[in-house]
C-alpha cells in the first residue's frame, strides 16, 4: 500500500489530467494545477472514494492545495 | 449510445403526465425507477411495469423531504446503479387567489414543484459527473410563461424551473451533461380535471389544434430529449402546448 501521500497525488494527477511531477505538495489546484471550480468538486469527490468517507461541505471548500488535502486525509483517517 | 439499460428516474410516476413518461421510457429499454408518494402507489407502478414488460420499480419517494431523497438514491444505487436520466416531474398545485393565499399554500407549492428539483438534481448529479454523460429533465407548465389567475404559486414554480435548468447546464455541460425542461400545455390528467368547465372551454379555445393534449405527446418528447438525438440541446424549454402559447 502505498502512502496517504501518494494516493492522493495519484488522484489528483488522475483527476486534473496533468503529470505526477507537477503535483507538489504546495501546489494549488485553481491556480497551479489549472483547475475549475467543478475540477475541485469532483476532485473531492474522487477522494471521498479512494479513501471511503465522506467530507462535508464546508471541509471540502477549504481544500484547495495539495499538502491540505494530505493533510485532511491525515486527520480525519486512520 | 441509446437510453437501453440506462437508469431513469421518473417522480410522480403513478399517474398522468409521470406515469406516460416512465411507461415510454421503459418501453425504449430504460429500467425505470418511478416514484410515488404512498407504497400503494408504488406497488401499483411495479404491477404496471411487470404488465408492460418494462424494466424497474415503484418506490416511495417524498420530494419535500432530504433524507427521503437520500435513502432512494442510495437504495437505486445498490440495486441498480446510479441514475443516468432524471426526470423531475413530481408537481402539485394549490390554486388560491394572491389575496387569499396562505403560507401554506404557497410554501407547499414551492417545495414540491421546486425545491424537490434542487434536492434530486443535486443527488443525482454525483453519478452523472461521472459517468460523463447524463440527462435532467424538468417538467414545467405553459403557466409558468403565461401566467394563470389563481396559481401565483404554481407559476412561480414553473417558470424557476427553466431558470434553475438554464443555470445548471452551463454548470455541468462539460461533463457530457444536459438539462432541459419542458413545457406542457393544457394535458388531459387528473390534475386539469380539477379545472372548472369554463375555464377548460376558454383555454381549449385558445389551442391551434383544437384539443387537450395528451400525456403520451408529453413522454414523446421527454424520451427525445433523454436520447442521443437531443445530445446537443441543453438548457432549452420545449413547449408542447398545441399551439397554445408560442415564443
Amino acid at each position: 500500500m502505498s502512502s496517504i501521500e501518494e494516493r492522493v497525488k495519484k488522484i489528483v494527477a488522475e483527476q486534473l489530467g496533468v503529470k505526477e511531477e507537477e503535483v507538489k505538495n504546495e501546489a494549488s489546484f485553481v491556480e497551479d494545477l489549472g483547475a475549475d471550480s467543478l475540477d475541485t468538486v469532483e476532485l473531492v469527490m474522487a477522494l471521498e472514494e479512494e479513501f471511503e468517507t465522506e467530507i462535508p461541505d464546508e471541509e471540502a471548500e477549504k481544500i484547495t492545495t495539495v499538502q491540505l488535502a494530505i493533510d485532511y486525509v491525515n486527520a480525519n483517517l486512520g | 449510445m441509446s437510453i437501453k439499460d440506462k437508469v431513469a428516474l421518473v417522480t410522480g410516476a403513478s399517474r398522468g403526465i409521470g406515469a406516460a413518461i416512465a411507461d415510454k421510457l421503459g418501453a425504449e429499454g430504460a429500467i425505470v425507477i418511478g416514484t410515488a408518494t404512498s407504497e400503494g402507489g408504488a406497488a401499483k407502478i411495479s404491477e404496471r411495469f411487470a404488465e408492460k414488460g418494462i424494466q424497474g420499480v415503484g418506490k416511495v419517494l417524498n420530494v419535500t423531504d432530504a433524507d427521503s431523497v437520500a435513502a432512494l438514491l442510495k437504495d437505486i444505487q445498490g440495486e441498480f446503479g446510479a441514475p443516468a436520466i432524471l426526470v423531475n416531474n413530481a408537481g402539485i398545485t394549490k390554486d388560491n387567489l394572491l389575496m387569499r393565499m396562505s403560507d401554506d399554500e404557497w410554501f407547499d407549492v414551492i417545495n414540491t414543484n421546486l425545491s424537490a428539483i434542487y434536492r434530486l438534481s443535486k443527488a443525482c448529479l454525483r453519478g452523472m459527473m461521472k459517468a460523463r454523460w447524463g440527462r435532467i429533465i424538468n417538467i414545467s407548465s405553459v403557466v409558468g410563461s403565461m401566467g394563470n389567475a389563481g396559481q401565483s404559486n404554481y407559476a412561480a414554480t414553473k417558470a424557476g424551473v427553466g431558470g434553475f435548468a438554464r443555470a445548471l447546464a452551463k454548470e455541468v455541460g462539460s461533463r457530457g451533461i444536459t438539462v432541459n425542461t419542458v413545457a406542457p400545455g393544457f394535458i388531459d390528467t387528473d390534475m386539469t380535471k380539477e379545472l372548472s368547465d369554463e375555464q377548460k372551454e376558454l383555454m381549449q379555445s385558445q389551442i391551434a389544434l383544437g384539443r387537450l393534449g395528451q400525456p403520451e405527446e408529453i413522454a414523446g418528447v421527454v424520451a427525445f430529449l433523454a436520447s442521443d438525438a437531443a445530445s446537443y440541446v441543453t438548457g432549452d424549454t420545449l413547449h408542447v402546448n398545441g399551439g397554445m402559447y408560442m415564443s
